[in-house]
């Protein structure tokens, strides 16, 4: 083991934020987790800007709009090993549900206009463009790591870091697949 | 139950293991006796084979030309191989390519957690889909069919297994089920095409919603994973058929066909 703690980030992009939810889930493991690592960028955390030099970065939620593409791309830019976390990231999931309505101006009326109890304006000053189409991550960047579940367990969490920590600690390459079991790949 | 002849035997190698096979059993049949693992999906026990999903290819004599466990008989001295490197890239492409042309949003669908579909995903270590997602805009939009007062048709998460289509004609005997059109057009129709709930051939038996492998068919009202399929319900019934297991037998033996004829 290096005297140099890892630099771990977690990011959130076109997703509600329930895979951190269940990252807070690890409870005391998180305490472990402090142990090896740094939190250095994190909704979590206060961190303006994704920083240089980062070990491990787990990215939740899917491309939907122009600041999760440029954020993604600064992330990758900046990390050793993208982790992409969570079904929103993986596949699209429950962000790509608007994707059949097609342009996003369909669905800005359908829940800004249409919907009643709302004011009926659509929301143009200070929110990000929407993209045409909301991807999964690894169609914008590259992924190193797939970890699929709406969201992924606390336990199937804490698997996958102890082997990305464990790899990158001792300075080896990131395991592939087969060391995973159903339980750790299961999407929904 | 009818004595039976006993059915000749012949010598199989797989996956290493030598065993004795039933003559004219499928190598799927054999893989199950004998506890080698081949993943399904169309298939499924008291209905005719269908031979349309392809996960269950397998090696025989090295050939490249893989065969497909569920419609292929066993002969002499066969070697078959159901688990090489090939044959799970095969199978991994196989279910990537069911989750890419329809609407997999596992999160949101009734079957999630009870899905054939998610598990194979899960059994085959599929954790992502390399094809470009069909959850878009250029793919047909099929509404839900609600029509029918007891069930649900999403076309969007059928995966034209047929097995519906199947257990309706062969077990149920109505056949209002039929997979209209070709690849990636092919639909699933009631009769000629009609909303569900207008189909007069159906019995509304629910036999088509028990066998659904993925959440395609679903009992009405259930909400994001309630839905709880039963697809061995074909299996019970066919065994119990061929057993004549409901007729009465009190009147000694011959009264079985009599009823039946
Ligand atoms: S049918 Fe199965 S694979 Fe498709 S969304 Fe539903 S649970 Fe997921
Ligand atoms: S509705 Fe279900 S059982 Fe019928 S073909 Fe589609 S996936 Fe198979
Ligand atoms: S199970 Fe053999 S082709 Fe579907």
């Amino acid at each position: 083991m290096t005297t140099d703690r890892l630099r771990l980030a977690t990011v959130w992009l076109g997703g509600c934020s329930g895979c951190h939810m269940s990252f807070l889930d690890l409870d005391e493991w998180l305490f472990e987790l402090a142990a090896r690592a740094d939190v250095v960028f994190s909704p979590l955390a206060d961190a303006k800007g994704f920083p240089e030099d980062v070990d491990l970065t787990l990215v939740e939620g899917a491309i939907a709009n122009s600041d999760n593409l440029e954020l993604a791309h600064t992330l990758r830019a900046r990390s050793r090993v993208v982790v992409s976390f969570g079904d929103c990231a993986v596949t699209g999931n429950v962000t790509s549900l608007r994707n059949r309505l097609g342009e996003p101006a369909t669905m800005l009326e359908r829940v800004y206009v249409e919907q009643p109890d709302l004011d009926g304006q659509l929301p143009v000053e200070v929110v990000p463009t929407l993209l045409p189409q909301v991807r999964p991550l690894h169609e914008a960047i590259t992924v190193d790591v797939y970890l699929p579940g709406c969201p992924p367990s606390a336990d199937r969490i804490r698997r996958a870091l102890v082997h990305l920590l464990d790899a990158l600690e001792a300075g080896t390459e990131i395991p592939d697949l087969e060391w995973r079991g159903p339980d750790d790949l299961r999407f929904g | 139950m009818s004595p039976r002849e006993p059915r000749p035997t012949v010598p199989v190698t797989i996956d290493g293991q030598e065993v004795m096979a039933v003559e004219d059993e499928t190598i799927l049949s054999l893989a199950r006796r004998v506890g080698v693992d081949i993943p399904t999906l169309c298939y499924l026990e008291g209905l005719s084979v269908y031979g349309g999903c392809r996960l269950c290819v397998v090696e025989v004599n090295g050939d490249a030309r893989l065969k497909l466990a569920c419609a292929t008989p066993v002969w002499a001295d066969m070697e078959v191989r159901t688990d090489t490197w090939d044959l799970r890239e095969h199978r991994r492409r196989i279910i990537e390519l069911l989750f890419a042309e329809g609407s997999h949003i596992c999160a949101t669908c009734v079957s999630n957690g009870a899905c054939e579909l998610q598990d194979l995903a899960a059994t085959n270590r599929v954790d992502h889909i390399h094809y470009d997602l069909g959850f878009a805009p250029n793919l047909p939009l099929e509404p839900v069919d609600a029509s029918h007062p007891r069930y649900v048709l999403d076309r969007d998460r059928c995966v034209r297994c047929s097995r519906c289509v199947r257990v309706c004609a062969e077990v149920e005997g109505a056949a209002v089920w039929e997979i209209a059109e070709r690849g990636g057009n092919s639909r699933l129709v009631a009769e000629m095409d009609v909303p569900w709930g207008e189909a007069s051939s159906c019995t509304s038996c629910g036999k088509c919603v028990l066998v659904c492998p993925t959440g395609a068919l679903s009992f009405k009202g259930s909400a994001i994973g309630e839905m709880r399929h039963d697809p061995e319900v074909v299996a019970f019934l066919a065994r119990a058929r061929e057993e004549e297991e409901w007729l009465d037998r009190s009147a000694g033996s011959g009264s079985a066909s009599e009823v039946r004829s």
